[in-house]
């Protein structure tokens, strides 16, 4: 019963969203009051049937109601609640239902709290993101029905995917999608703005605080996966230029190109027709995201179904959606007056050069993710492209950036001076060759690479705090005065110290953990003790057990430091007998400034029999089994950076600017940090 | 005074342009010799076999793990197994931690490079992520040898 009402909720709001998308739109075209009156209410309810769906089917995994054929796909009763309830977006249909939710609650923040919004704007918006909705609702309700029935139903599931039961995989989409979905309501309002032919300052402000909201999210998901694959598939990494992880990557570049190319279209009323294609291509790769993940084109983990019916339907919606856009653009966008004039050297042209490298970064990424997918489709030979691809793209495009983060923000609008800008940021660039120095002579004299990254990121932390320093005037007037300055410092130039900050925690987490990780492979013998850059590590041996839905094998490693006992580790393998899978649970030692990080192999000279694991082979006490060691320096500051780039993005939020559009912009940020109900 | 603002938004057009054609044009620069240095093609244990594949360049491999043929070598963290299209199998060697996923008789795919002597060495050795699901280059070498039953495989 449940399940009928969800599958009934799902298909009312096809009906709502298909009025949603035509009624406002035509209202609006003939300056019917009513008309475009009605997006209103029709928003509202779309999210309510979509919620009201996506709660039966939630329901559905957490009872365990093995009669619904998706909950039995994907779920079993022995698992964990936590992952019961995660388990409802842990799979093809539930995600999708997923994705409807989120795009029926941003289409629902814009209906209830743009009262400010002029009624033309809104109508037309709502009706754009009405149409998205109806793109994604008719997909689920053709092609993945998440509530199918199954006959005779089975005492029991088939278990989600045991990579997925994971705390920091159950929150990762959720936050994802906001990213994703966030943009759809910025390319409505770009949309809309087309429709229309005029872009102004105030569209500018009120489609800023959205890309905020959307920009956080998608970065603090990112951040998670990223810590997901680094803990879990256990092979040290944190970041491997898989498909699925560049087709979030890609809208997150472009969506940062956009953050700051709609300041210059707010303040200065300038780059207006790019800052639309912006907002056209953020979406339009969160939905070639979505594509690439969900079509099961790539091989992934993410990859649920390949069924040829529902790749031809994204693929649909991808040419409608992105086409249709972008020849609305060719079309309307010469129609829109260009604004404010600037130097080359200026804050707008050094947004500029952020603009230009963001987004020529993004077709780098594009072309190494999608140039094999499109090798083999004309019949050409079948070829991947890996991380070397990208470090010798992505890598040197990024550096110029970089050192243009702190300059940029010393510019003046319009015209200014680069050598005064510099000349100010003299003790930002001392410290920088102070890190270089210390970094190639403290640390290590091999790489000269690893004191470079130090150098750029100390450039980045340093610059963003003169920045702020100049703005306080911190050092030159009395302490009091520094004070109220401080106070009074918009929460968006706040939110900007943060995030440059936090990109500079990251570059150094990251130039850290590329120079010095250091890896050790061996086979031991309970009893064996050895080195690891300067901890020693001795095994203690293997011991079986049973978890709630799973048997383990779990090694025991002490390690000591200055011959002190500085750590007990115990990483697992697991073995989940309903999905016939295994997985590794690292065990991760981190003291901030670095990780040591364990992993056990398989037993010499096992091997696996039949279905079960060769980690549950029968062995001695004295069998000597495979290990693989990490000491991985300055590798959480690559999450700790991300984490603060989404504060800065979060505190941005909170700007009383922001709010001069629709008087509740906190709202997204609210249920940014809360998407989980 | 309408001149000078038209020649202003004139010339920083032109500006812009220069930097993006700037930035393209680094990027397509980039791209193409990253391309020539960095594209890993895949080979089928036939193609290895056939003597028509480079030796000492990195490259990817696909197959099954022939049944019975994974073995340890004692004392080391290596391991040996071979990988087969059914048609013709190579050997391979790995040293590290296989995934999960590994399995005797099941699908996987491997990046290396290939010796002199004919063992592939493989850096990262890659499985199918669940039971139901073939890599898709897997797929590709049982195809391309002959070997591939439509259905048999379940490709999900």
């Amino acid at each position: 019963m449940i399940a009928e009402i969800g599958h009934y909720a799902l298909i009312l709001a096809l009906c709502v969203a298909l009025a949603q998308s035509v009624l406002p739109l035509v209202g609006a075209a003939r300056g019917d009051g009513a008309l475009m009156a009605f997006a209103k209410p029709a928003a509202l309810a779309q999210f309510a049937l979509v919620a009201l769906a996506f709660g039966c089917l939630v329901h559905s995994f957490v009872v365990s109601d093995f009669t619904v054929r998706n909950v039995v796909m994907n779920s079993h009763s022995a698992k964990p609640l936590l992952y019961k309830f995660s388990g409802t977006w842990g799979n093809h249909e539930g995600s999708m239902v997923l994705w409807s939710l989120i795009l029926g609650l941003f289409g629902a923040l814009v209906a209830g709290f743009g009262r400010n919004l002029p009624p033309g704007l809104k109508a037309r918006t709502l009706a754009v993101q009405g149409m998205i909705g109806v793109a994604f609702l008719a997909f689920i309700v053709f092609t993945s029905n998440p509530f199918e029935r199954v006959f005779p139903p089975p005492t029991d599931g088939r278990d989600l995917n045991p990579l997925l039961q994971d705390p920091g995989l159950a929150f990762h989409p959720p936050f994802l999608y906001f990213g994703y979905v966030g943009f759809s309501i910025v390319f409505a309002f770009a949309m809309a703005a087309l429709i229309e032919g005029r872009v102004d300052a105030a569209w500018a402000r009120w489609v800023r605080p959205w890309t905020l909201a959307a920009w956080s999210a998608l970065t603090l998901g990112i951040a998670l996966g990223s810590w997901w694959a680094y803990y879990e598939l256990g092979w040290g990494g944190w970041w491997y230029w898989d498909p699925v992880e560049n087709a979030s990557f890609m809208p997150w570049l472009v969506g940062t190109a956009l953050l700051h190319s709609a300041i210059v279209a707010e303040k200065r009323d300038a780059l207006k027709t790019w800052t639309i294609l912006l907002a056209i291509l953020a979406f339009a790769l969160s939905l070639v995201g979505t594509f690439l993940v969900r079509s099961g084109v790539l091989t992934s983990v993410h990859a649920f179904a390949v069924d040829p019916a529902r790749g031809i339907f994204i693929l649909a919606i991808l040419v409608t959606a992105i086409g249709g856009s972008l020849a609305m653009y060719a079309w309307r966008a010469p129609m829109l007056k260009g604004g404010g004039l600037f130097q080359p050297v200026s804050r707008e042209g050094a947004l500029v050069l952020n603009n230009v490298i963001l987004a020529t970064a993004a077709a780098t990424v594009f072309i190494g993710t999608l140039y094999p997918l499109f090798l083999e489709a004309i019949g050409g030979a079948k070829v991947s492209v890996g991380p070397p691809f990208f470090d010798s793209t992505f890598v040197p495009l990024m550096i110029p950036l970089l050192l243009a983060v702190s300059a940029g923000p010393m510019l003046g609008w319009k015209r200014a001076d680069l050598a005064g800008a510099l000349q100010r940021l003299r003790a930002a660039m001392f410290l920088s060759i102070l890190a270089i120095a210390a970094a190639y002579w403290f640390a290590d004299r091999r790489s000269v690479y690893a004191a470079l990254g130090m150098g750029l990121a100390a450039w980045l932390i340093f610059g963003a705090l003169v920045e702020w320093a100049e703005r306080v005037r911190l050092f030159r007037a009395p302490l009091a005065s520094v004070w109220s300055r401080a106070a009074n410092l918009p929460r968006a130039s706040w939110g900007m110290t943060i995030a440059h900050a936090g990109l500079g925690l990251v570059v150094m987490g990251i130039a850290g953990v590329t120079a010095w990780q250091t890896e050790v492979i061996r086979l031991v013998r309970p009893g064996d003790a050895f080195d690891v850059a300067g901890y020693k590590f001795v095994f203690k041996g293997v011991t079986r057990d049973d978890g709630p839905n799973y048997h383990f094998a779990r090694g025991t490693f002490e390690v000591y430091r200055n011959e002190k006992l500085y750590a007990v580790m115990t990483p697992e393998r697991r073995y989940f007998p309903v999905a016939g899978m295994s997985t590794t649970e690292t065990s991760i030692r981190t003291n901030l400034l670095a990780d040591i990080y364990a992993t056990i192999g398989d037993p010499e000279s096992a091997t696996q029999s039949g279905n079960m694991p060769a980690f549950l082979a029968p062995v001695t006490p004295q069998t000597a089994w495979t290990v693989r060691i990490y000491h991985n320096p300055l590798v959480p500051w690559i999450w700790l950076g991300a984490c603060t780039m989404v504060l800065g993005g979060l505190v941005s939020l909170t700007d009383r600017r922001h709010r001069v559009g629709a008087p509740a912009r906190a709202r997204p940020a609210d249920a940014v940090a809360s998407p989980a109900e | 005074m309408k001149l000078p603002r038209a020649r202003t938004a004139k010339r920083r057009r032109l500006m812009i342009l220069l930097l993006a054609g700037l930035g393209l044009g680094t990027a397509a620069a980039l791209t193409l010799t990253a391309f020539d240095d960095h594209l890993v093609f895949f080979h089928t244990p036939s193609d290895i076999a056939a003597h028509k594949v480079p030796v000492d360049r990195q490259m990817r491999i696909g197959g099954l793990v022939e049944e019975g043929s994974v073995e340890r070598v004692s004392g080391s963290a290596t391991i040996r197994f071979r990988v087969t299209d059914l048609e013709h199998a190579i050997p391979v060697t790995y040293e590290g931690v296989l995934p999960d996923l590994f399995r005797e008789g099941q699908g996987v795919v491997a990046n290396g490079k290939l010796g002199a002597d004919g063992t592939f060495r493989a850096n990262e050795v890659l499985a199918k992520h669940d039971e139901n699901y073939m890599p898709a280059e897997v797929a590709e070498a049982l195809k391309r040898a002959g070997r591939w039953q439509e259905g048999a495989a379940k490709p999900k």
